[in-house]
């Protein structure tokens, strides 16, 4: 069964790294990648539906306008169930804190570790059969 | 009145008429000369009061100047520290792209490889050794590519670690031991990188130390540095100028200054030259060769000693002879920490 991973990141490339490191991934079906720029467009797109079932969103912290702490916040009034981990390169106490207090699933900092990460996406996907 | 002035004849008689003129003016030279004697002396007196009054004022104005010198070296250390984090979080964000895309194409080349094996094997010899060349060669390039950036990050998590502002936790030690473990540290640690390396220990331990209350892992952490360093100088003598007779030596010791503790680590090696003394507590000054020192080593100690501690650091060196770092701990070091 295929399962949506959403990226929000104000960085483009931020897209092209997931893409590949994903591409077997995507490429046998097991999940489907979706990408927005902007905590604005993450909400947009939740609103419209994400189609195959979205088990996680994955959201940088430092964006223009909406952070992604705001974000978050946004995210868990709309969807309180659904898994939020947040990824920075910010890995201080404060964001760290604020992240857990409004509910983020996980706390990750770059250089992104991406076997770590497709652990934990692979937790969320069981969890969601 | 100061005196009178007497004049006598042997035999009777008056003296001649013009005699009391020249008495009168000589009486008047003679006032104006003790006067002026009188005058000198005053004078004199002042100036000495003068010159004591000059010099005390220079030297409050000398103390006034170094308090002024050591809030601003301060101050340039806060900031730059400041300076250091942002720079660090900056870094960590294309630092991530270059090693994660790195990795990634080093993956794409073996499944490229993979696919293209059989291919590859209908070519002619020269062909096929001509792709397998520029295969390897991108491969090791991406090994580079990832190696240097593990590299810079490593320098990244040490300046992030410089800035964070929470302090370690602090507990009672026993200073000497605290030293002790930390050159012993130190001394296998630079045995361990490289066999030949030797030099003479020298300890100078005061027992009236005993425990004080400071972050030990921190501490150590500065010791192990200074110690570090003073190896450094010390084996870089032995192998340029240092002679036949030259016996690298480190000394450490530490004394109790009753409301605060001193350590001291003192090596005979290459010694700092004067004109960089200034810049010995700057975060990236380093007078080691690229890739051997991150020149962050004294600019956190200098943190970890003044900010965290409210202690002091000094160094005290002459080349080509000796480099000596104090370091003084107040015994109620209560820390004046910035929250970065």
């Amino acid at each position: 069964m295929s399962v949506s991973i959403l990226v929000v990141d104000d960085e483009p490339d931020v897209a092209d790294l997931f893409r590949q490191c994903f591409r077997r991934e995507a490429h046998d079906g097991t999940y489907v990648m979706h990408f927005a720029y902007s905590g604005q467009e993450a909400l947009d797109k939740l609103a419209a539906g994400i189609e195959p079932h979205l088990i996680v969103i994955l959201s940088d912290i430092n964006m223009p306008k909406m952070d992604g702490l705001e974000l978050l916040r946004e995210i868990k009034t709309r969807r309180p169930d659904l898994p939020v981990m947040m990824v920075t390169a910010y890995g201080d106490d404060e964001r760290r804190r604020l992240a857990g207090e409004y509910g983020a699933a996980e706390f990750i900092t770059k250089p992104v570790d991406f076997d770590f990460l497709k652990t934990q996406l692979r937790d969320l996907s069981d969890a969601a059969d | 009145m100061v005196g009178g002035l007497v004049i006598r004849r042997r035999t009777a008689g008056g003296f001649a008429p013009t005699i009391p003129t020249l008495l009168q003016t000589f009486a008047g030279q003679a006032v104006l000369a003790i006067e002026n004697a009188r005058l000198f002396q005053e004078l004199t007196a002042r100036g000495e009061e003068a010159r004591r009054a000059r010099t005390a004022a220079e030297a409050a104005l000398a103390d006034l100047r170094r308090a002024q010198d050591r809030l601003i070296q301060s101050e340039k250390m806060a900031s730059l520290g400041q300076l250091t984090a942002g720079i660090a979080h900056e870094i960590k964000n294309p630092l991530n792209f270059v090693n994660n895309f790195a990795d990634l194409s080093g993956e794409l080349l073996q499944e490229l490889r993979e696919t293209t094996a059989p291919a590859v094997a209908v070519l002619g010899e020269d062909e096929r050794a001509a792709v397998d060349e520029v295969v390897d060669m991108l491969r090791g390039n991406l090994e580079k590519i990832a190696e240097h950036g593990r590299r810079a990050d490593g320098i990244v998590k040490s300046m992030l670690e410089h800035s964070r502002g929470v302090s370690g936790e602090r507990r009672e030690v026993d200073l000497n031991t605290l030293v002790e473990e930390a050159l012993n540290l130190a001394y296998h640690g630079a045995r361990a990188q490289d066999a030949s390396f030797n030099i003479t220990l020298e300890r100078d331990l005061d027992p009236a130390v005993a425990a004080i209350e400071l972050a030990p892992r921190e501490i150590t952490r500065v010791l192990l540095n200074l110690i570090g360093n003073g190896f450094y100088a010390a084996t870089k003598r032995a192998r340029g100028n240092g002679g036949a007779a030259y016996r690298p030596t480190l000394q450490v010791s530490t004394r109790d200054l009753e409301d605060a503790v001193e350590i001291r680590v003192r090596d005979n090696g290459t010694g700092i030259a004067p004109e960089i003394r200034d810049q010995l507590f700057q975060p990236f000054f380093t007078t080691k060769p690229t890739g051997e020192g991150t020149g962050l080593g004294l600019s956190i100690s200098w943190d970890i000693v003044t900010q965290q501690h409210g202690g002091s650091i000094e160094v005290d060196s002459r080349e080509g002879e000796f480099t000596e770092f104090t370091i003084r701990l107040p015994r109620n070091g209560q820390a004046g920490r910035r929250s970065a």
